[in-house]
């Protein structure tokens, strides 16, 4: 309080002598020395990420160098890489890596087909009520809980569910969706929708007009102008959002457990099951899913996405 | 605004990329021995280890109660049907957590409850664990008088007691049941083979953690006398393997593994499955619920659980730890806790309450405890190196851990 003001008379009249009292001397200290007015503004915040942030990851991967007593599961400080052997030489937990990515990938793929039509209408073709109404329908889910809307999917598959109730009138046969990887598959592309829609959304809403109107001008059919000019300018935006549906994707573990039912394993699932076990092993794991973000995110920066986050 | 937001971002971001590229490279070229799933092979029995805990000075005398009680506890050990009059009696109030697996008692119960927790209520396959980690604290039983009243096989059990001292006192035990539900099953299921078989395909719901392992062997102890099963939790390599490939071939049949008590109740209130392996806790719920379920213990026998309250080695709390202690040893809560959740209580006293309760529950649960339904129980516990015989042939539950995570699902 005190030093906003001061700093306000400070600013004002700068080739007076300060006046008295602590809180003027140090607000005109400060504006004297910007260096120390960065330091103090950014100190607090970047302690928060230095401290909680990047220490605790790096713990994770110090951990993830050392192994359990097999019997007292107590962790046993002998340096060794054998949890990153053991992850890498198993057929089983490859298979989870590539299932996990796989998954990644599909969702992301699928979220950005439905997000880029519905981005556009969003932001160049509907009225500023219909908006609204569109914004309101994309953002609401974001405030119903994660677990809530999990189950919701859940009642939707289950055998005596929504779903098979409503086929059943239809006369088509129950699907046996639930506790299934295709289950999984879809409730992860309705959770993670949002995130991709938004950042299309802003990518869209900034092409100029004239730039749309150009391409028409030199005989740009519309394919032809979706294809060289929308596309292109929408591409950042498209991979901004990929990073949240990728990431998410790749880090989840509640989905698999609800929804597939202990079937579809993931990597987020080693990582839960061996916390309680083996804490090693699983800090081993959670460096994979860290490599392939950060591989991820160095290609998305490349595409210029960062602009959109 | 944008570049130096993105410089700051993204140096941490690289330092991160260094390091866990470096982790997977080092990983790639290092050439130390490895076993599947992680950790050390070695020989892991209890023999030349010894309790760390074992010479803290034990409590001499309840004083007067701190207020608070936090319990790790399996879901439906701590109904308000006998917490709330306890919170009354002692004013103790009573905060908890619901592990799903064996586990993650040990790990909740690490550095001694971390100075959070008081009591767990684990069973014989964590105890041990949990004692030779020093996480548990000696328990001095003369305070707790209905100890007398428990049956001999409970007053100072192997899996809860080192050397005469007690780290813990035995609660209840009981089996894992086959659960099935009656709108498909017109007459119960007699053997384990219905949830190995391709007529109930995707309909089947088993439980998802290691030691359900021993549920199979079990069921090859009956089926395939040439393996030489004797006891499920002690397999030599030969019959391990046969287990495991039972469980593999088995993999493709199960809808679901589950993992809490809750979600199985959901799965078979939603038909979506109809039998499987489960704790008499979700029958009792489903029961409620009006849900046509039944249960049995088919005729191979079953697995099954024998809980002890464990008193951590660094609980916060430890004169409401004893006074909840006392409590819940007593005949009457013994009974209540016995016919809620569907188990047999520790105190040979309970059997009257039980029925005063339920009319023939004594019974029903075996709190009379013949000894033939004893012996058809196999009780969890911790596989180790070394069998019974003193052969290192065994094989440890660290190696049970990498086959049900790389192998079995």
């Amino acid at each position: 309080m005190g030093v906003t003001t001061s700093a306000g008379a400070a600013t004002a009249a700068p080739a007076r002598p300060a006046p008295d009292g602590p809180w003027s001397r140090i607000s005109a200290v400060l504006w004297r020395r910007p260096w120390a007015r960065a330091t103090l503004l950014l100190t607090p915040p970047l302690a928060w990420f230095v401290l909680i942030y990047i220490a605790s990851l790096a713990v994770l991967l110090i951990t993830a160098f050392w192994t359990i007593n097999p019997f007292t599961t107590n962790i046993m400080r002998t340096w060794n890489v054998s949890n990153f052997t053991t992850i890498l030489g198993t057929a089983a937990y490859r298979t989870i890596i590539l299932r996990t990515v796989g998954m990644a990938a599909g969702v992301t793929v699928v979220d950005a087909i439905i997000a880029v039509p519905f981005a556009y209408y969003m932001a160049r073709i509907a009225r500023p009520r219909t908006r609204t109404v569109l914004f309101v329908c994309v953002l609401l889910p974001l405030w119903a809980s994660y677990l809530a809307k999990v189950f919701a999917w859940l009642l939707i598959f289950t055998h005596d569910g929504v779903l098979n109730w409503a086929l059943g009138k239809m006369g088509i046969g129950p699907l046996n969706l639930i506790y299934s990887n295709t289950a999984v598959f879809i409730v992860f592309c309705y959770i993670w929708l949002p995130y991709m829609v938004i950042p299309v959304y802003a990518a869209l809403e900034r092409i100029p007009a004239s730039q749309i109107e150009a391409s028409q001008d030199l005989g740009g059919r519309t394919l032809r102008t979706v294809r060289s000019v929308i596309l292109p300018l929408a591409l950042p935006g498209i991979v901004a959002g990929s990073i949240f549906t990728f990431s998410l994707t790749l880090g989840d573990y509640i989905t698999p457990i609800l929804i597939g039912g202990g079937n579809s394993t993931l990597i987020g699932n080693v990582i839960d099951s061996n916390v309680v076990y083996n804490l090693p092993l699983a800090a081993a794991m959670a460096t994979v899913p860290i490599a392939i973000m950060a591989c991820y995110l160095l290609a998305a920066r490349a595409l210029g996405a960062s602009r959109e986050i | 605004m944008t570049t130096t937001h993105r410089r700051r971002v993204s140096r941490p971001l690289s330092a991160a990329l260094a390091l866990s590229v470096a982790a997977v490279i080092a990983a790639g070229c290092g050439s130390s021995g490895s076993s599947n799933g992680g950790g050390t092979t070695q020989g892991s029995g209890t023999a030349g280890q010894s309790v760390p805990t074992a010479n803290l000075p034990v409590l001499k005398k309840i004083g007067k109660g701190e207020g608070q009680l936090n319990l790790i506890a399996w879901a439906g050990y701590l109904q308000p049907g006998w917490v709330r009059p306890f919170e009354q009696q002692t004013g103790c109030m009573i905060h908890a957590t619901y592990p799903n697996t064996s586990d993650e008692f040990v790990t909740l119960m690490k550095n001694g409850g971390g100075g959070q927790w008081d009591m767990a209520s684990s069973s014989g396959d964590a105890d041990l664990r949990i004692i030779y980690a020093g996480d548990a604290h000696p328990v001095n039983i003369n305070l707790i008088p209905s100890w007398k009243q428990f049956f001999p096989a409970f007053k100072s059990p192997p899996f809860n007691t080192v050397n005469g001292v007690h780290y813990g006192v035995s609660l209840q035990w009981g089996p894992n049941v086959l659960m099935y539900s009656k709108k498909v099953f017109k007459t119960p299921p007699t053997s384990w083979s219905v949830i190995y078989s391709k007529k109930y395909a995707g309909k089947i719901s088993v439980y998802d953690g290691p030691i359900y392992i021993a549920d199979a062997a079990l069921y090859l102890k009956a089926h395939d006398p040439s393996l030489g099963i004797t006891d499920p939790y002690e397999l030599t390599q030969r019959q391990f393997q046969a287990t495991v490939n039972l469980l593999k071939a088995q993999h493709p049949l199960v809808k679901q593994y589950w993992s809490s008590a809750p979600a199985q109740i959901s799965a078979f209130a939603n038909g979506d499955v109809t039998v499987g392996t489960s704790w008499p806790y979700q029958v009792s719920t489903l029961t409620a619920q009006h849900f046509p379920i039944g249960a049995v213990i088919p005729k191979e026998g079953a697995t099954g659980w024998a809980d002890t309250w464990m008193l951590a080695a660094r609980a916060p709390h430890p004169n409401c730890a004893y006074m909840w202690l006392r409590y819940i040893s007593t005949p009457k809560v013994q009974a209540e806790q016995a016919v809620s959740y569907g188990e047999t209580p520790d105190n040979m006293l309970a059997c009257g309450y039980m029925n005063q309760i339920a009319k023939g529950s004594c019974d029903q649960y075996h709190a009379n405890a013949p000894t033939a339904y004893f012996k058809s129980i196999a009780l969890w516990k911790t596989p180790v190196a070394t069998c019974d015989n003193g052969k290192p042939d065994c094989v440890p539950y660290v190696n049970w851990v990498a086959a049900w995570n790389t192998q079995i699902k």
